[in-house]
């Protein structure tokens, strides 16, 4: 899906590799650095990066979050021994960070570690892109929330067709000592993000001392798509889950359904207690339907996000119904209220509707006691090739089934099932 | 001539590029359901492949030609100025930026997916630069109602049937995603007179044409009335379209919604199904965009449920205005069912032409007369076996088919000098091929050479039934003139036995329950060498007989033996085992290098009259 973050630890990675040939060789970064995971073998460590014992040491997570110094999750000028115990301290804790977009928790996994390195100055350097050009950005001031002093920041536009070799930097930054190494180290950096389908570079700070510039907290993304052109300047590269509540076991299962198939399954749960629950075809159709659920006021009862499109296979519908449908069942509502499934979707291109319908069908009529017990009503809206069958075959199950169910066609608004069931719910 | 606003129009005519006939015909049905004069398919352009594919038009076939490249193809059609890009993830940016250069073409549909933002980024900067259009990436297309239809666009014929795309009405649609354009066409048409025109810009985070960029198009287009638009959450182009509002570049009515308002209740950042789909600032939810959208003046829906009310509404103050005179109602021709889809459906039959009952290729894994491969090689059928599936259509038993691999091995060769093998060598020091080579040397197989397999069965069987003793077996053949086939060996005689049979002779006595047309043969064979000391029972007449007894063993009828023997299938062990001898010779031949063969003219009798008797 396009833009990804990848970890500070693969960045540092990919830059120490490349910068030394972008520069013409005149300049080099630290390549020693150590990503801890709770694989990782403390006594093997050492061994293989001699340089923990002489060194001494910053260690940090590196889950794809920042703020880590406000976070208290950031330690400085440690030996090996206080580096591996701060670790251990850690590894597997749940943690609330509070970020620029409000506060996550998740749990810690993963820390980096690299050598502690005194330094003079720090500035803040960033590569972003917008449609009609990319922007370098620099400040004199960084290590600090660089939104606090946006007016000391230089920015240089260049415009996607330019070509990156020739980007005038050092005429635009601020004065800084030894501006022409900083202006050239730049251009190399930006180089480095053109050709590496970076989407999103960020050093802040960046360090500079004794005329060499150190990237110390770096945040990075990837254009994920461009690995057929990037695969050998990557490296082996892992494109980690957005740092936050880990999945749940049904999460993980459909992801794996995901995993098997061209086609698309998704699952997110939202709130197992709620009384509103989406099997909805097609990325669009699936956002529109939590939409209007939240839209109409009942967002709090919205138990999941979820979709299923790209033609699955009668056993993969089956198989995800079956797992939406045990997270439904699994206690009926404590006041007695009826739960409301909401099988959805707009008018398909070219999938047989009733051949999608065969999977969901089978995993409902497994399921009807459950549903019965749970007091599940469903509603049904679809159209597309063969739907009057695929409809039909909804309305004798229902009957058959002795659970109600109600069947809407393509001369039905595509959301109106969801203002029925709600209407329904608050009567 | 086309006005700058109209990308398509009902002359328009495009290439697609890729192997896609399916595309390529639902662009000719459109057009004929249409009543287009011309197929919008100039050429496909296909760089394996040159030459011309045949399409339907209505119910005739037409040929669409084939071009390996887009440069020659838009030298030879210099009126096609649409390119329906299917190129892969890949190559997709190439075959874009290639048409970019060329002055005939104007608008550029990009269908891949997963293109590299930095590409998709150059090649929407290439197209502004150059005033060209590109639509996508990541998209399924558009569609002009009643002119022009990219690719798969607006889904099955009964879709553009149902939300009468035949015919222009006085909306223009444009919305991120494609997956929902056909329930925006149906939303339309069923609140409207129908859609002028529908465009997808594709989910991606930079789009080659934006949403703004084609609502300014419908705007200066006189048959365009009403504006409909479909954003979605991420990215701050539709803040764009509130400020054209505002400074009134968009006067016509606009009903929008931005969809993804429910981010707000999921956790973290949850990405939809577009790469483009994901706020990264409050300015990009949903909720944002849609009270800016509101406030500029926009008709915003208070959820997409409102949607098509609000549609609804709007249209009918602009034709109560007097704004819209709605379209006419026109009826579409019909478009013949395709055979494929009418047979799905159960709508058609025909008759076969062909009948197969040994083995099924269809599905994950073939089978041979119902075995799957991946058993046929676990369970070790060996050759034998699978020619009991496919020659008997019979699971036979281990010893069966160990009996069967004994014969070819025994059959594979017999030297160079016999006739089968002396073809082939002589073709290939011809310089003929192996399969030349090979059928040479097979074509002698006949009565007289390898032919005495179904030959012997079928006499010795004749006794057999009809209770003739050996002794008046043998008497009948020589009345009748009959050489018993099976019968004689140029060297081995009783004293001085063939080794391969009395091999087949072991296992048989070892394996079979009964050898009833062996015995039988052997007792033959008793009253012959009376006779001449060679008169055995050879190689051929052992195998014919034994495959005879094999049969029966394993509950075959006397019927089906006798309808093997007429189809000559015993000599077809023949024909299989000594083909590994003949292609052996044939390989023989050309690592030797051996030269054309030459017969020995001392090896000729010529004996030519002086001259040929004249007659008539």
């Amino acid at each position: 899906m396009a833009q990804k973050g990848i970890r500070e630890y693969d960045a540092k990675r990919m830059l120490a590799r490349a910068i030394g040939e972008y520069s013409g060789g005149r300049f080099a970064f630290d390549d020693r650095l150590v990503l801890v995971t709770p694989e990782t073998d403390f006594g093997r460590l050492e061994k293989d990066h001699p340089w923990l014992r002489t060194e001494r040491l910053v260690v940090k997570p590196d889950q794809l979050f920042g703020k880590r110094g406000k976070n208290n999750l950031l330690l400085l000028d440690a030996d090996l021994e206080a580096a591996v115990a701060w670790i251990a301290e850690r590894m597997g804790k749940e943690v609330t960070i509070e970020g620029a977009r409000g506060k996550t928790t998740g749990v810690l996994t993963h820390f980096l570690i690299e050598p502690f390195v005194p330094h003079d100055a720090e500035y803040y350097l960033a590569f972003t892109s917008s449609r009609d050009a990319d922007t370098i950005h620099f400040s004199p001031q960084g290590g600090v929330d660089i939104e606090s002093v946006w007016d000391t920041v230089v920015s240089i536009d260049v415009p996607v067709l330019a070509d990156p070799a020739k980007v005038e930097v050092l005429s635009k930054l601020p004065n800084v000592p030894d501006k022409e190494t900083v202006a050239a180290f730049v251009q190399a950096l930006y180089r480095i993000y053109v050709d590496y389908h970076f989407t999103y570079l960020e050093f802040n700070p960046i360090a500079f001392s004794r005329g060499r510039l150190l990237p110390l907290d770096t945040v990075a993304k990837l254009d994920d798509t461009a690995a057929f052109q990037c695969a050998d300047k990557w490296g082996p590269i892992e494109f980690p889950r957005p740092f936050g509540r880990p999945m749940t076991k049904e999460e993980a299962y459909v992801e794996t359904l995901d995993a098997k198939t061209g086609a698309s399954l998704k699952l997110t749960l939202l709130n197992p207690d709620g009384r509103v629950w989406l099997l909805v075809a097609g990325g669009g159709a699936s956002v529109i339907y939590a939409d209007t659920v939240v839209d109409l006021g009942f967002g709090g009862e919205l138990a999941n996000y979820g979709e299923y499109s790209g033609d699955p296979s009668t056993e993969l519908t089956y198989e995800y119904t079956k797992t939406l449908l045990d997270l439904m069942t699994r206690r009926p509502d404590p006041h007695g209220r009826p739960k409301y499934l909401l099988i959805g979707g707009g008018i398909a291109n070219f999938t047989d509707v009733a051949k999608t319908f065969t999977g969901i069908i089978q995993a409902l009529e497994e399921y009807k006691d459950k549903l019965r017990k749970n007091h599940v009503k469903i509603y049904v809206r679809r159209g597309g090739p063969n739907y009057k069958e695929g409809l039909e075959n909804m309305r004798r199950l229902g009957e058959r089934i002795g659970v109600p169910l109600e069947v809407y066609g393509p001369e039905t608004h595509m959301t109106r099932i969801v203002s029925l069931a709600l209407e329904e719910a608050q009567r | 001539m086309r006005a700058d606003y109209e990308l398509f129009t009902a002359e328009t005519q495009a290439f697609i590029y890729g192997e896609q006939l399916r595309a390529a015909q639902r662009m000719l049905d459109f057009d004929y359901l249409c009543r287009r004069a011309k197929p919008s398919v100039a050429a496909l352009i296909t760089p394996e492949r040159g030459g011309f594919e045949k399409l339907f038009w209505g119910t005739k076939e037409i040929r669409i030609p084939r071009v390996r490249s887009l440069t020659e193809a838009a030298a030879h059609f210099p009126e096609a100025d649409v390119l329906v890009n299917f190129a892969s993830q890949r190559s997709a940016y190439d075959v874009t930026v290639e048409a970019l250069e060329i002055p005939t073409i104007r608008t550029i549909a990009v269908i891949a997916e997963g293109i590299p933002e930095r590409q998709s980024r150059r090649m929407a900067a290439l197209a502004k630069a150059k005033g060209k259009w590109i639509i996508g990436p990541a998209t399924v297309g558009g569609v002009k109602a009643g002119c022009f239809k990219i690719g798969n666009a607006a889904g099955t014929m009964e879709n553009i049937r149902e939300a009468k795309l035949f015919r222009p009405g006085s909306v223009g649609f444009v919305s991120v995603s494609g997956g929902l354009s056909n329930e925006a066409y149906n939303i339309v048409a069923r609140a409207t007179d129908g859609l002028n025109e529908g465009i997808a810009i594709g989910g991606d985070a930079y789009p080659g044409s934006t949403l703004l960029d084609h609502l300014l198009r419908f705007e200066k287009n006189p048959a365009i009335k009403l504006l409909v638009c479909l954003g979605e959450v991420g990215g701050t182009k539709e803040y764009e379209i509130a400020e054209a509002v505002k400074a009134g570049r968009i006067t016509k009515p606009l009903v929008m919604w931005v969809s993804g308002t429910c981010a707000k209740v999921l956790p973290g950042q949850v990405q939809f199904g577009h790469a483009g789909a994901r706020a990264d600032s409050a300015a990009e939810t949903a909720d944002a965009k849609n009270a800016a959208l509101r406030e500029a003046g926009v008709i915003v829906p208070d959820s997409f449920d409102d949607y098509g009310l609000r549609i609804k509404e709007t249209y009918e103050r602009l034709v109560k205005a007097g704004t819209i005179v709605p379209a006419a109602e026109v009826t579409p021709p019909n478009i013949p069912l395709d055979y494929a889809q009418a047979r799905a459906e159960g709508l058609v039959r025909r008759p076969t032409n062909f009948i197969s009952t040994i083995c099924d290729e269809r599905g994950d894994i073939h089978n041979y007369c119902g075995v799957p491969i991946d058993r046929v090689i676990e369970e070790k059928y060996g050759i034998g076996g699978v020619i009991g599936l496919l020659w008997f259509k019979k699971d036979i038993p281990p010893y069966a088919r160990e009996f069967i691999d004994i014969v070819l091995q025994i059959i594979a060769d017999h030297g160079p000098a016999v006739s089968g093998a002396h073809n082939t060598i002589v073709a290939a020091r011809a310089g003929k091929d192996l399969i030349s080579s090979l059928v040479s040397g097979i074509l002698t197989i006949g009565p007289r050479f390898g032919g005495a397999v179904n030959g012997a069965a079928e006499h010795f069987l004749y006794g057999l039934r009809n209770g003739l003793s050996p002794r008046q077996f043998v008497d009948e053949m020589k009345k009748r003139n009959v050489r018993i086939q099976g019968i004689g060996h140029r060297l081995h005689s009783l004293e001085n036995p063939d080794a391969r049979v009395e091999l087949m002779k072991a296992f048989a006595r070892k394996h079979f329950r009964k050898t009833p047309l062996l015995d039988y043969a052997l007792a033959v064979e008793q009253v012959t060498t009376q006779k001449k000391g060679n008169l055995i029972l050879n190689v051929d007449g052992c195998i014919g007989v034994l495959l005879v007894d094999l049969l029966t063993e394993l509950r075959f009828s006397d019927e089906e033996i006798d309808e093997m023997i007429r189809a000559g299938l015993f000599n077809a062990f023949f024909v299989l085992g000594r083909s590994i001898g003949l292609i052996g010779h044939y390989f023989d031949q050309v690592r030797l290098d051996q030269d054309l063969y030459r017969h020995p003219l001392d090896d000729i009798l010529y004996d030519v009259p002086k001259a040929p008797e004249k007659v008539g």
